[in-house]
């Protein structure tokens, strides 16, 4: 297997390291875990979206045989009014705290009020109906333009809003106002020789991972704690858990189990503290895992939204102005996505002129979280549908349309970044040479083709690893990533590309927060950038020791030692990597290579284009995927397999976004739609194969090339969906999701204007 | 609650356990037995995490009382391999990069076993109809459905 580009790893395929594990059912993941005395937990939810909590009574729970423990939110430290920085950007300690256990009022219904431990989970779910919580039930706002609104029911009655950096002193449900703006955009929407203006609404999706959150938790009689749970960073996880609980992380361990997909929903805690606390009181480790419709009620979700956009263009297609207001729902606390949404929304383009204007608003749905790429969507949608009206308007191309506004290096985007080297133009040009774009598109009836462009920026942060050598040349090498869809194998790459061994003789394992540094969350697909970066500058740190024993047994200086292709040499000396490993006992004992890294300043964005043939049922409304294809840059793909997983991953979810995925309050505020069947997130049936074409414009920012591939992958299939639903039966959609009852109402709104103008 | 005592099989082994009528075939692997291979996704038969077959026939072991497994054969993920190495399915599955977080994988490859065992050549359409009741939401199941495909076909050349 040859990897081709100078390469003798990267770009391979090899099978994943912890594969066999995985399918042979022995890999462990937080669910899994077992201990001697372990108790199962429960937890009980406000029934009410928006309610005052008047009293609870634990007695008769505390009263059933086999209940070990009950707690409510009094249990909890008071948290006062502390603000944390803990992976998710800076937040109010008491919201993060009354998000696990209530205290004062309940905000969703799902809102966690109290929790039990007991011998079995049957008799843990007797005692939660024991429990007798009193509720002063209180009007409650499900709908974001509703939650704006002044006089709307306030879900903090002490949060003022923040507007342009400043405190207004104001107490509303806007949390928060800002903007960016960049030129003059009033005097070139002036000069512009079209605008457009279109609204749309998305609908609150979740990222439905098959895995329930869980956490087991051992508190132990010296005060130590150890937490086993399925999160995408256990750093994260004690660093919110200590402060939750009040307790220094120093006195926390999290041993990452396998987890079972996140997406970006498995950053924040639910359960850490509730097991710890329970496993206090009781004395012995407990377990708790999320029902489903808890998991749908109480977690995750990924905002509704409320956009306007408006851009304008001049006659020879160059978009000259652009302006976007954007609220955001960030349920029940504030802090939402709508920042990462402001950095997205005209992110594909080079447009001199423009302002966004965004509002993060609280209402009465469970705290909004991450979901790939998170607020990229919603944006996407919005803007690839004012592109293609432009460029219909001035009868270009969509595709040249895009190509001729494509932002590229130097572009200032309005929110102030300047783009380093990046794949935009690329990736609009692997559209154009795809043998599907070129292909006749479907012609049949009610068929169309659609296209669309998206971003994703990446992250860096910190990552650490350490790199064991044995004595037989193999290397064990630890990282603090928790490996989501394969990643321990794409650093392992990137660890023995640098020194030019086996792949398979590097096997890379993630470590519990005892046994590596810092290391941050698996998310802003980062891992492959950051972590791959550790991973060769704990290879470099390797091969400079292993540099200094050759010299050692060669009786030479160290800077007469040269490396190349896994060989150490020296004049007419050489060793093998394998063989000067074996050489390591009798020159200082072991070698062990690490590395931390912040790399924030070498992050590359990554953009991702997709192309969508579809069928519309005129009967139904019923959207069905003909062929797909997702096209993205990956500035280079270390483990092509699993980045073109990334790609169909995101695709499959973006889908599911685009045509049907949608939280359904009913009046009450309750979710109806809290099971899989109900929520219906996109099965085998429902799709085509998802045709890949990886991009590669290597990112000067990292030794590799890397670009992280893990988000922008779901920010353009709604949009194309559009483009292609509009092909198909001439009416663009304003509002996702595309579901059967919006597509054959606009159909038929579109009929009936068709007969009126007919008529007429 | 006094427990009821059952004798079954589980991947061609006798098995005895014991188990209060309330509890899910799926909890007494799991949590009695120690069969964590099967995993909890939904509990209410929707996403097929937990899939394994009783006298050959593919169930939701979340939608099946313990006691009712009295006298049937149950199999489960752990038990698709042998000592010879891992079962087609899995090695497809390995070389098709047909996981990445892994958690419905298990269902996935006893829901597959099903099929082959039922049809040796699926069609990409029937493949996707019968692998509907399994829930994936990391792959699209583009490299799901080419796995089965080749296992399929390995499946049929050593037959």
């Amino acid at each position: 297997m040859s990897a081709g580009n100078g390469y003798k790893v990267i770009g391979t395929r090899p099978v994943r390291h912890d594969g066999v594990d995985k399918v042979t059912g022995r890999a462990v993941y937080g669910g899994d875990t077992r201990l001697s005395g372990l108790l199962y937990g429960q937890v009980l939810r406000s029934p009410h979206a928006h309610a005052r909590i008047k009293s609870i009574d634990i007695s008769k729970a505390q009263a059933l045989p086999g209940v070990k423990a009950v707690l409510t939110g009094a249990d909890l430290p008071k948290t006062g009014d502390t603000i944390v920085d803990l992976g998710e950007g800076p937040a109010r300690l008491k919201y993060m705290s009354d998000n696990v256990l209530a205290t004062d009022k309940t905000l969703y219904s799902g809102h966690p009020v109290a929790a039990v431990c007991a011998s079995n989970v049957h008799i843990a779910e007797e005692a939660l109906d024991l429990i007798e919580v009193e509720y002063e039930v209180l009007e409650a706002v499900l709908n974001l333009r509703e939650a704006m609104k002044e006089g709307a029911p306030q879900l903090h009655p002490d949060m003022t809003t923040q507007e342009f950096g400043e405190d207004t002193g104001r107490t509303s449900n806007l949390a928060t106002h800002f903007q960016h703006k960049l030129g003059d955009p009033d005097t070139a929407f002036a000069s512009a020789d079209v605008v457009i203006e279109r609204e749309f609404n998305t609908a609150t999706v979740h990222q439905g991972y098959i895995e329930p959150h869980n956490a087991t938790a051992m508190w132990n009689a010296d005060g130590q704690i150890t937490i086993w749970t399925s999160t995408q960073g256990s750093f994260a996880a004690r660093a919110q858990t200590g402060a939750v609980l009040d307790i220094p992380v120093s006195k926390i361990k999290v041993v990452p189990q396998e987890i079972g997909g996140g997406f970006g929903g498995k950053i924040p805690i639910y359960l850490e503290p509730i097991a710890a606390m329970l496993s206090k009181a009781s004395g012995q480790p407990v377990k708790l895992i999320m029902t489903r419709p808890a998991v749908f009620e109480s977690t995750g979700p990924t905002p509704g939204s409320h956009i306007k956009i408006k851009m304008g263009a001049n006659k020879d297609g160059k978009i000259v102005a652009a302006e976007a207001y954007i609220a955001f729902e960030s349920g029940a606390y504030p802090g939402g996505l709508v920042g990462a949404a402001a950095m997205c929304v005209f992110s594909c383009y080079d447009i001199a002129n423009g302002l966004i204007d965004c509002y993060d608003v609280v209402l009465n749905k469970p705290r909004s979280f991450a979901y790939r790429a998170p607020g990229s969507t919603q944006a996407c949608f919005a803007t690839e549908h004012v592109v293609e009206l432009l460029a219909a308007e001035l009868g270009i191309d969509p595709l040249e349309f895009r190509l001729k506004n494509s932002a590229t290096t130097g572009t200032r985007r309005i929110d102030g970044v300047v783009y380093p080297k990046m794949g935009c133009k690329e990736v609009l040009e692997a559209i154009r040479d795809s043998e599907h774009y070129k292909s006749a598109a479907p012609s049949g009836p009610n068929q169309g083709r659609g296209i669309s462009l998206g971003y994703w920026f990446n992250v860096g942060l910190q990552s650490a690893c350490t790199a064991s050598v044995n004595n037989d040349g193999t290397v064990s090498l630890s990282e603090g990533s928790t490996d989501i869809g394969g990643s321990r194998t794409s650093i392992a790459m990137q660890f023995a590309e640098t020194l030019s061994l086996d792949v398979d003789d590097v096997r890379a394992q993630v470590v519990d927060t005892d046994s590596i540094g810092h290391t941050d969350v698996t998310g802003g697909s980062r891992v492959t950038y950051a972590t791959g970066w550790a991973a060769y500058k704990s290879a470099l740190d390797v091969q400079a020791q292993m540099c200094e024993r050759a010299a050692q047994l060669w009786e030479v200086e160290v800077d007469q030692v040269a490396f190349e292709e896994g060989v150490f040499s020296s004049g007419d000396k050489s060793y093998t990597f394998k063989e000067l490993s074996g050489h390591l006992d009798e020159t200082g004992g072991p070698v062990i290579g690490r590395a931390t890294v912040n790399p924030d300043s070498g992050v590359g964005g990554s953009f991702a284009a997709n192309i969508a043939d579809v069928e519309v049922d005129p009967d139904t409304g019923k959207v069905q995927v003909l062929r797909f294809t997702v096209i993205q840059d990956a500035g280079k793909a270390i483990h092509p397999s699993y980045v073109e997983g990334q790609m169909q991953g995101g695709s499959a979810q973006g889908i599911g976004w685009a045509l049907n995925e949608e939280y359904y309050y009913n009046k009450d505020g309750q979710l109806d739609n809290s099971s899989y069947l109900d929520y219906r997130i996109p099965t085998s049936l429902d799709l085509p194969m998802i045709e890949t074409i990886i991009v590669e414009v290597p990112n000067p920012g990292h030794p590799f090339g890397v670009r992280g591939v893990g988000e922008a992958n779901i920010a353009p299939p709604p949009a194309a969906m559009a483009g292609a639903i509009a092909d198909a039966i001439g009416v663009r959609l304003q509002e996702l999701p595309m579901k059967p009852s919006n597509v054959l109402a606009a159909t038929q709104a579109s009929e009936g204007q068709a007969a009126l103008a007919a008529g007429g | 609650m006094s427990k009821i005592h059952v004798q079954t099989t589980i991947n061609e082994e006798a098995t005895e356990f014991l188990c209060e009528p309330r509890e899910s075939l799926l909890e007494v692997l799991r949590e009695t037995l120690g069969f964590t291979g099967t995993k909890e996704g939904c509990n209410d038969g929707n996403c097929g995490a937990c899939s394994v077959t009783l006298d050959g026939v593919l169930i939701d072991s979340c939608l099946m009382l313990a006691v009712e497994a009295e006298g049937k054969s149950i199999s489960t993920v752990e038990g698709l391999a042998n000592p010879e190495g891992l079962h087609p399915i899995q090695q497809a599955f390995l070389e098709h990069a047909a996981l990445q977080c892994g958690i419905c994988t298990p269902g996935f490859l006893v829901a597959s076993k099903a099929l082959l065992d039922h049809n040796p050549e699926p069609s990409e359409h029937e493949i996707r109809h019968w692998l509907a009741g399994n829930l994936c939401r990391c792959t699209g199941y583009d490299k799901i459905v080419r796995a089965v495909l080749e296992a399929a076909q390995t499946v049929r050349a050593s037959a």
